[in-house]
């Protein structure tokens, strides 16, 4: 937490009031690409809260994150206005190539901040509500709820890359102008992304943190490991599952609201199977049911990724791949539990010489 | 304003939202002295019936033990009472108004019946405590065991159940460092902290020292009076020790039914039953 | 431009020049009559003449000769493509391309380049001629000795056949030995009856509408929709309607069952892909997720031996059946040596390792094969399609995979009923620690049923091949639907996953034309979603005993 605050301030004041030349600035780049892993440090989170604590292996959670994108990418699709390369006041650009006559029903609402920003919640929220019901009630568990998450997403996917969706098709929403009226290129309104970042992750921890020691979170790794049990002393386990499941979508939602103003673009990419199983393995990393675990492990892998993928293209899904595997055969604690381990280790050995 | 009158014809003024009106269990009616009544229960699996027409009562307050060789049906019994398994045919009631058919395993649960399984299953990555915590009666819905703290009075149940179960010195323990036995003993002080009315007891003594196990025959007898308490097991001379009412359960139905000397010399249960069991009654 | 002609070419430029220099109606002796090829070089040189006289008779000759190139120059003569070299006096036949003509020796059929406008010469025809044409390029067709192109030259006229033709067609119908082409003279025979105008005789209009009752040809209900829209005479029209709604309702059960089929077909694949999943799924109780890539190697192994037998196809392709079973199942033996016997108890984590697995088989293809798609060749006897009527005609690749789907399943049941394995794979999948301590090496058959699977995953990769392309993706599209198969089917249950597959391709394609091919998948995904809801085990559960 302490980390996480001074990252939260240090950082953009070095970008902002220290001067370029000086060592100690942080260039805009850098700080955007922080804001990045924030936003996956929070989406790992929300993964953490069902898998690691909940039991429920999510392979589909970046539905709901690229949901919250796509609802923020509708609010600044809005804001371009007759900006766009057709100048049209009323209809965004891709809606003017694919000659639409009018703005599609659920498009309306979204030129208002606050309405864009409660569909932030709502929409992915009320999609993990409707398939959770659904699955949890049925009691499908394991492999299978696994299963159908991928599943999900891979509908989804499909049918986000289709034009006739009124999102963009394969092109997503793209070439943003400015949020609330700050340019989305200018300094300031990075830096305060940035920090909105750092407060978003600041909030998701603390709230996540309270569920966890609270009796409910109590009652999610009971669930985890003694499903029936749990159901006998008289807990409805499908509710419990339903409501946190809805959380951490809403969670997610909100990781990808904020990431889309700090990459620019939104595009059905994002609810490609592979990109919902690369945040497991982000939290495998890290360390499941420990939510600084799923943070740390968050920012690793995506630090090595932007460094493999542009060192070595071809060798990142070797060693993504080799990751999954190495993982769970020799981390199944991930590193934080690897950290624990030899800090214990080291604790009680001098006991156990006695 | 027909508008408004037709929202509040839908949607009456003194009616709130369902999640807002307290929790009570639905009341338990034991008048006729007989909390449970299985009729004419049929299971089959994949047409080998487990469970063949049984019907069986048990009376508020009583103890009764079901015995039974391998097969017979014990478990089933137990997985159609707590809403585990569902019957091919046949009624289950919960004294005179629960019709435990049609309630799932929750609601079952907060009706008031408990049960402990054969092979103790606690939560292993929980302390005693916590343990404990989660069983104890009360609001079991999601935003209320989200806010919940343990009050004063719960704290110091915890800490007398922790005493009876003689867990102590293992209260901040996780349960999965617990020995067999000590499973078992903390698998009872959760049925206890649920304050059931009837209590499904699934082999408590398996991997108890004889210590232990006398232990787990008081208990038991105190608990009857006051609850009603069913018991399966294999031990017979732990069910000889505790037993008023001994059940003997063939191939999925009642074979005999009595007090412990009565079904003993009966001769269908000896033939059945007992000439498998001697060899292991003669090693205790 | 000039290509070296052939040898062939060059005999029949020998003739040219002569038949030119002793000029048209005039027959070199050594030549004269005594073979059809005759009557057709001496109508090749009279075409050339300027004479519509001569191109009139040239065309009869063509028509006559009985050449199989004849009918292929006319067709041209009549659609105004044919012309000939000003410098050579050579016919071609050219198709306009950019400013210029694309050229194909009439006669040979070689291509000869493109060439500008001015160096041809287009042979003209009048109207006279078109229509001498026609009725001769009819003539052709319908004399041919292979019934089946009779049949298929027939049925192409229906559409355009005018009452001129009447008495030709009779003809022909009484001396016709086909029964088939002789139905379709009498179907030729009654739309001319039908379309010859009001001064007909309505009896015989009436039984010319009887004999095309349940006709499935589009040109045949092409006429009676305008028969029931426009005809004067109201018992006619009502006839017509009768006998349209007719056909309708046949054309609508055909069309059903060819969606049958495609659902079948579609199933099939599914049943391949899921069988190895159900078998490593219903014994181990893990998710292979990188079994998609296992079929996707069965396809390269497929592709790999046609590279290597470039000249026997269809010999490639049988071999790559072994071939791939030995590829994939070696590949599914070592992965689970290697990975997942160390993860069993733990089928999350289980995932994620093959998932990470199916990523580096994904990129060692991309690496070894370039990221593109390959084809693999269609071996002849495989290729085309079987038709059953006007409106049916079965792929036949699809009808092969379907059997062959089956005869594995078959052989499967086979090995899982009868052998000595197939004993141990059901005793270990239905309580596992009992089999141990009967004696059954379960971590031997975990292994053996593993590489089972996926050696079936490399067969179902073999027939793949034969439906798409053959790229490093083509495992993934299949991992979530065999699941869905599986899931849907029942675990353990090999009936089920027969039954379950076929269900899901069939309501597939049920839903496709309504529905989108997107919108039918998700459509599915809620089905089964709905599905588990209310039968959690799938169509044939396994019953037995609740187990903690």
């Amino acid at each position: 937490m302490g980390i996480l605050l001074a990252v939260g301030i240090l950082v953009p004041l070095l970008n902002l009031t220290v001067s370029t030349a000086h060592p100690l600035h942080v260039s805009t780049y850098t700080m955007t690409l922080l804001g990045k892993y924030l936003c996956y440090a929070l989406l790992a989170m929300a993964v953490d809260m069902v898998w690691g604590y909940l039991g429920i292996l999510s392979l589909g959670h970046g539905v709901f994150f690229a949901l919250g994108g796509y609802v923020m990418g509708m609010y600044l699709m809005r804001q371009i206005g007759d900006r766009g390369v057709y100048g049209n006041a009323l209809l965004p650009d891709f809606m003017v190539f694919l000659n639409w006559k009018g703005l599609p029903w659920f498009w309306h609402g979204f030129d208002g901040f606050w309405f864009a920003m409660l569909m932030v919640l709502v929409v992915p929220g009320l999609l993990a509500l409707v398939f959770g019901w659904f699955a949890f009630r049925s009691r499908v568990t394991g492999v299978y709820l696994s299963i159908m998450t991928q599943a999900l997403t891979y509908a989804l996917m499909l049918a986000f890359f289709r034009n006739e969706m009124g999102f963009g098709g394969n092109n997503g929403l793209t070439d943003f102008k400015d949020i609330l009226g700050f340019s989305l290129q200018s300094d300031h309104t990075r830096a305060g992304l940035y920090v909105a970042s750092v407060i978003a992750l600041a909030l998701g921890y603390t709230s996540c943190r309270w569920i966890t020691t609270s009796r409910l979170g109590k009652l999610a790794t009971a669930i985890r490991d003694q499903e029936d049990r749990a159901r006998f002393i008289g807990y409805r386990v499908e509710d419990a599952k339903l409501w946190i499941f809805t959380f951490s979508a809403i969670l997610a939602g909100i990781a990808g609201a904020l990431y889309v103003p700090q990459v620019g673009i939104i595009n059905p990419t994002e609810f490609a199977p592979l990109a919902s199983i690369e945040i497991v393995i982000w939290v495998a990393v890290g360390g499941r049911a420990t939510l600084y675990g799923a943070v740390v492990g968050a920012v690793i892998i995506n630090y090595a990724k932007s460094f493999l993928t542009a060192a070595f293209p071809d060798a990142w899904l070797f060693g993504l791949g080799a990751l999954f595997v190495m993982v769970t055969l020799f981390l199944p604690h991930g590193l934080v539990g690897m950290a624990r381990h030899t800090y214990f280790s080291r604790k009680r050995a001098p006991h156990a010489g006695t | 304003m027909p508008a408004l009158e037709k929202i509040r014809a839908f949607w009456p003024r003194d009616r709130v939202f369902d999640f807002l009106i307290p929790e009570s269990p639905p009341e338990l009616d034991v008048t006729h002295g007989v909390i449970l009544y299985l009729e004419g229960i049929t299971v089959s699996f994949g047409g080998f019936k487990a469970i063949d027409h049984l019907s069986l009562y048990i009376d508020d307050g009583e103890l009764r033990c079901i015995i039974g060789p391998n097969g017979a049906g014990k478990t089933t019994i137990m997985d159609i009472i707590t809403g585990k398994t569902r019957p091919d045919a046949g009624s289950a009631w919960f004294g005179q108004h629960l019709n435990l058919l049609k309630m799932s395993e929750p609601e079952i649960a907060r009706a008031g019946i408990g049960r402990k399984f054969q092979k103790p299953t606690v939560f292993e990555n929980h302390s005693v405590a916590d343990n404990l915590e989660l069983a104890m009666a009360g609001d079991k819905r999601i935003w209320p065991i989200l806010m919940a703290k343990p009050s004063p009075t719960q704290q110091d149940q915890i800490e007398a159940i922790v005493e009876t179960i003689g867990l102590k010195t293992k209260i901040k323990a996780p349960a999965g460092a617990l020995s067999h036995g000590q499973k078992q003993w903390l698998e009872i002080g959760m049925l206890l902290m649920q304050n059931p009315k009837l209590l499904l007891v699934d082999e408590p003594v398996a991997g108890m020292t004889q210590q232990e196990t006398e232990r787990t025959a008081e208990l038991l007898i105190s608990l009857a009076g006051t609850r009603s308490v069913v018991v399966v097991e294999h031990d017979m001379d732990f069910v000889r020790s505790i037993a008023r009412k001994v059940t003997v359960l063939h191939q999925g139905s009642v074979l005999a039914e009595g007090r412990m000397d009565e079904v003993q010399n009966n001769q269908a249960v000896i033939e059945v039953y007992l000439g498998e069991e001697k060899c292991s009654a003669l090693k205790n | 431009m000039f290509k070296r002609p052939a040898a062939l070419k060059n005999w029949f430029f020998y003739i040219f020049v002569v038949t030119i220099v002793w000029g048209c109606g005039y027959l070199h002796p050594g030549f004269a009559a005594t073979s059809g090829s005759n009557v057709f070089d001496d109508g090749i040189a009279c075409l050339l003449d300027d004479s519509f006289a001569q191109k009139a008779a040239a065309v009869e000759k063509l028509a006559d000769s009985g050449d199989e190139r004849a009918e292929e120059i006319l067709q041209a003569l009549l659609a105004g493509d044919l012309f000939y070299i000003k410098a050579t006096q050579q016919l071609v036949v050219s198709r306009a391309e950019g400013n210029g003509y694309a050229l194909r020796s009439a006669l040979t059929g070689d291509a000869l380049g493109v060439q500008k406008k001015r160096a041809l010469k287009k042979v003209g025809i009048n109207n006279t001629i078109r229509g001498q044409l026609e009725s001769a390029l009819a003539r052709l067709r319908l004399s041919h000795p292979n019934p089946d192109i009779r049949l298929a030259a027939i049925n192409q006229m229906l559409g355009t056949i005018t009452p001129n033709s009447a008495a030709l067609l009779r003809g022909l119908r009484d001396s016709e030995p086909d029964r088939d082409v002789r139905v379709a003279l009498q179907t030729a025979l009654s739309l001319i009856v039908l379309r010859s105008g009001p001064t007909t005789d309505k009896a015989q209009k009436q039984a010319a509408l009887e004999h095309l009752a349940g006709n499935l040809n589009p040109a045949v209900r092409n006429e009676l929709t305008l028969l029931a829209g426009n005809e004067a005479d109201t018992q006619i029209r009502l006839a017509a309607k009768a006998i349209l709604d007719g056909i309708d309702a046949r054309l609508a059960f055909f069309n059903f069952l060819e969606t049958l089929f495609f659902g079948l077909s579609l199933g099939s694949v599914l049943v391949l892909a899921a069988i190895g999943l159900a078998i490593t799924f219903g014994v181990i109780g893990v998710i292979n997720m990188a079994h998609g890539e296992l079929i996707m190697l069965g396809a390269y192994t497929a592709y790999v031996l046609q590279q290597l037998l470039p000249d026997a196809i269809g010999a490639a392709l049988m071999l790559s059946i072994p071939a791939a079973f030995l590829v994939s199942g070696l590949t599914g033996l070592v992965i689970e040596r290697t990975i997942i016997r160390f993860l069993y108890g733990r089928p999350l984590e289980t995932l994620l390792a093959t998932f990470g697995l199916s990523l580096i088989l994904q990129q060692a293809v991309r690496s070894i094969f370039s990221p593109l798609n390959r084809s693999v060749a269609t071996p002849a006897w495989m290729s085309g399609a079987i038709p059953i009527n006007a409106a049916l005609s079965l792929t036949t690749n699809r009808v092969v995979i379907l059997f062959f789907t089956l005869l594995v399943f078959a052989g499967l049941c086979l090995l899982l009923k009868k052998s000595a394995l197939g004993l141990q794979v059901r005793a270990v999948s239905q309580n596992r620690a009992m089999a141990r301590a009967m004696g059954v090496r379960a971590a031997r058959v975990d292994a053996l049923t593993f590489g089972l699977g996926s050696g079936i995953a490399g067969i179902a990769g073999v027939a793949l091949s034969q439906l798409t392309n053959v790229g490093p993706n083509l495992g993934q599209a299949y991992i979530v639907d065999s699941f869905m198969v599986v899931v849907f089917g029942g675990v353990g249950n090999l009936w089920g996953t027969l039954l379950g597959g076929l269900s899901l391709g069939v309501i597939n394609k049920f839903l496709e034309p309504w529905a989108g091919a997107v919108l039918a998948k998700i459509l599915i995904l809620v089905v089964i979603i709905l599905f588990i809801q209310k039968r959690p085990q799938g169509l044939f559960p396994q019953k037995g005993r609740a187990t903690g």
